[in-house]
């Protein structure tokens, strides 16, 4: 089985990509038709992806709700969603007059974009990562500070009171949590000396970080979820959205399909945060591992890797769901106060903290 | 100029933007001008109007039992209560009271609604400001106390009970075991209202210190209910003008002290307790007897004017009937608590953030047809 798995996704891949140059004589052709593969099976996978967060939404909260849920269209109500898709792209995609319409039809684009290009580096399984580039980590927080552009755009050329608000909130907002994000990201590189995705999941072969790492990396771990949250603009941070002061904040104005791209950014986004966190602080594809119990460790990889991310990802997943169905919404004061007067402290005194961890070699 | 053609920016460099008629947050068709620097708040403007349906004009072609119904209207989530100050204000001017039984029984109903009224806005609070569960947590209480009103009255809202001299029709045998079933069920919940919203973080850092409203400007604005009592203002008119039996039950007036969105908040949450207690001292003790004083068949007040106040679940409502003596009023006026809780709005948001303005107005409890009736 393990050797099954070994087998399907890295020597599927090289075996494409040794066809392809040996076939195509010209090298440029060949890389870009290798990348249109990549993008369609990315967009494959991003669907269905979608597909299942809603619908594990919709359940969560019904499941917090004392509802049901969905439970109408197809079994368990698992194709509402389709059906809410279906509807979606019939809809008539209105651009309100007044509005600068190439940057109104850009932003939603802009959105999928940039998170679709965050999902690059991260690893899904064994050996089975679209580009482990050396830089990893840094390219994640880079890129994903793109998407504050598709909002303010979204909010500034829909001429439209609220969504302007909302886009200015949102400025505010990603600006100051990219903050916390990052420096939480730094106490794992710190500690693992290396920005490459990969080495980050290998160097966890003997137990993951927030196990290994004490209390400094479990509050790096506390501050990066609640940090992510925001900057992904999920309850109770979603200030740009803010549906009883705003009615829908920056995307007041979208309908139909542009709707459905800011719906689906969103919904990547969340499980781009979710599959960082897995990656940095739980491991990533690497199965739970305790020191060099052999025979423990080697019953814990009978379990594909893939099912490790997955299963680590979706459960941060319900944790930032739960998040949204619990907490009331802070006011704009109030979440600029928390990032700058309680994380931003906190996580620069946990840098140090992990520097001389790391240094002193206290760690596991 | 036009109301809503006005540019985006005043000549002062202030941001004016319409909350409502349509939005999430207004709890109908309120309509807000709102004036801001950045997010603060300059100057709140209600627009009222959208849904007025003349119910005080519509009421003096009608006769004095016909009459009551309108009001179910008004504050819909007090229907029973505004019928009980209407059949009050006819029984003051036919000289006539309700007898014993009838009297309870609109007791235990008007608290019933209170409760019901309370459960939702607690739901509306936590909606408003972004907590989407507890709207359905307070629904599954309120839909039980609905259910002994469908049973007892035939209807779930505008239940229509009170008739001038008693009521229109005698309890259901179930309503005793299951409104002591309900006040159980009750009880049992008010911890896990507290540990979803009271005691949460952020919902009292949104709440606490916001929105101060001080005792002097609640009267002078002639706020009442929970809102003046938030600052401290005694004024529940079950306690200074007890009718239908007020004064034979225990009770206490609940007071804040602060004047804030949270003194108003901890105000209703007790007054729920208050209201259960209310019940249970009574729902066993339902004397024996006639549920209608004898009435003629056409009512005709003398000539006069009447004036009836009761405490309904928003604070007090006023019925004001001049008669001349014919089978219809004269002259009817409502004092609605709602229009002159909205009255205080500008003068509490001034300075908050717009999502105060959201705390703000959760915690005054609006409903707006009460406002324009």
């Amino acid at each position: 089985m393990n050797i099954l798995l070994t087998i399907s996704f890295s020597s599927i891949a090289s075996g494409i990509h040794h066809w392809l140059v040996s076939t195509i004589p010209n090298e440029l052709l060949a890389k870009s038709i290798e990348m249109v593969i990549v993008g369609i099976c990315l967009l494959l996978f991003l669907v269905p992806l979608c597909f299942i967060l809603g619908y594990m939404e919709r359940k969560v909260a019904g499941f917090m709700q004392m509802r049901y849920g969905p439970n109408r269209v197809g079994p368990y109500g698992s194709l509402q969603i389709v059906a809410d898709t279906v509807k979606l792209v019939m809809k008539e995609g209105l651009t309100p007059t007044g509005s600068d319409k190439f940057l109104f039809n850009l932003a939603p684009v802009i959105m999928v974009v940039t998170c679709m290009l965050v999902l690059a580096p991260i690893a899904f399984a064994k050996d089975f990562q679209i580009w482990d580039i050396n830089i990893g980590v840094l390219y994640v927080s880079a890129i994903s500070s793109l998407a504050v552009i598709g909002i303010l755009m979204a909010g500034w050329s829909s001429y439209n009171k609220y969504s302007l608000l909302g886009a200015m909130r949102s400025g505010a907002q990603i600006v100051s949590y990219e903050l916390s994000v990052g420096l939480s990201l730094i106490s794992i590189v710190i500690l693992t000396g290396s920005l490459k995705m990969s080495d980050i999941v290998m160097s966890q072969e003997t137990g993951w970080w927030i196990i290994r790492g004490h209390i400094p990396v479990i509050i790096s771990f506390v501050i990066f979820v609640i940090a992510s949250t925001a900057e992904i603009n999920r309850a109770p941070f979603d200030l740009a959205e803010a549906e009883q002061e705003l009615t829908a904040g920056f995307h007041t104005e979208y309908a139909g399909m542009k709707f459905a791209m800011f719906l689906l950014a969103e919904y990547i986004n969340l499980f781009i945060v979710s599959a960082i966190a897995a990656t940095l602080f739980l491991g990533g594809w690497m199965p739970f591992h305790i020191g060099h119990w052999e025979a423990f460790n080697h019953i814990m990889d009978f379990v594909p890797s893939s099912l490790w991310f997955l299963g680590k990802t979706f459960f941060i997943i319900f944790i930032i769901m739960q998040f949204r169905w619990t907490f009331p919404r802070l006011r704009v004061d109030q979440l600029l106060t928390l990032e700058w007067k309680y994380l931003l402290p906190i996580s620069m005194v946990n840098t140090i903290l992990v520097t001389v961890m790391a240094i002193m070699g206290w760690h596991f | 100029m036009s109301l809503l053609g006005e540019d985006i920016v005043t000549e002062e460099g202030e941001f004016v933007i319409n909350i409502g008629p349509q939005h999430p947050s207004t709890h109908g068709v309120l309509h807000l001008k709102v004036w801001l620097d950045g997010e603060t708040i300059k100057k709140v403007q209600p627009h009222l109007g959208y849904i007025h349906r003349s119910i005080e004009k519509m009421s003096e072609s009608l006769s004095y039992r016909n009459f009551i119904y309108a009001t179910s209207r008004m504050d819909y989530l007090s229907a029973h209560i505004n019928n009980q100050a209407c059949a009050l204000c006819v029984e003051k001017g036919l000289q006539i009271e309700a007898p014993p039984r009838a009297q309870m029984i609109r007791v235990i109903l008007a608290e019933l609604t209170r409760l019901a009224s309370h459960q939702l806005w607690w739901g509306c609070t936590g909606l408003d400001l972004g907590a989407v569960s507890p709207f359905f947590y307070a629904f599954r209480e309120r839909e039980a106390i609905l259910e002994i009103m469908e049973e007892t009255c035939g209807a779930r809202l505008t239940q229509n009970f009170c008739v001038p001299g008693g009521i229109m029709t005698d309890i259901h045998p179930n309503f005793q075991k299951r409104t002591n079933d309900v006040l159980k069920q009750i009880k049992s919940k008010f911890q896990e209202y507290d540990d979803v919203l009271t005691g949460n973080v952020i919902f009292e850092n949104r709440n606490k210190n916001v929105g101060f409203l001080s005792a002097e400007d609640a009267i002078s604005f002639g706020c009442t209910g929970p809102m003046a009592r938030g600052s401290g203002v005694s004024c529940d008119v079950r306690k200074w003008f007890p009718y239908d039996g007020y004064d034979k039950v225990q009770f206490d007036e609940v007071l804040g002290k602060e004047g804030d969105c949270f003194s108003r908040y901890m105000v209703r949450m007790h007054e729920m307790k208050q209201s259960v207690s209310i019940i249970e001292q009574l729902i066993d003790n339902i004397p024996e007897g006639d549920f209608q004083a004898k009435t003629k068949m056409v009512l005709k007040l003398p000539k006069g004017e009447f004036y009836q106040r009761v405490e309904t679940a928003r604070g007090e409502l006023g019925v004001f009937i001049v008669s001349d003596g014919a089978a219809s009023p004269y002259r009817i006026k409502y004092r609605s608590p709602n229009f002159s809780n909205l009255s205080a709005l500008d003068h509490i948001a001034r300075g908050y953030k717009i999502g105060d303005l959201v705390a703000i107005m959760s915690t005054i409890d609006l409903i707006i047809p009460d406002v324009d009736r």
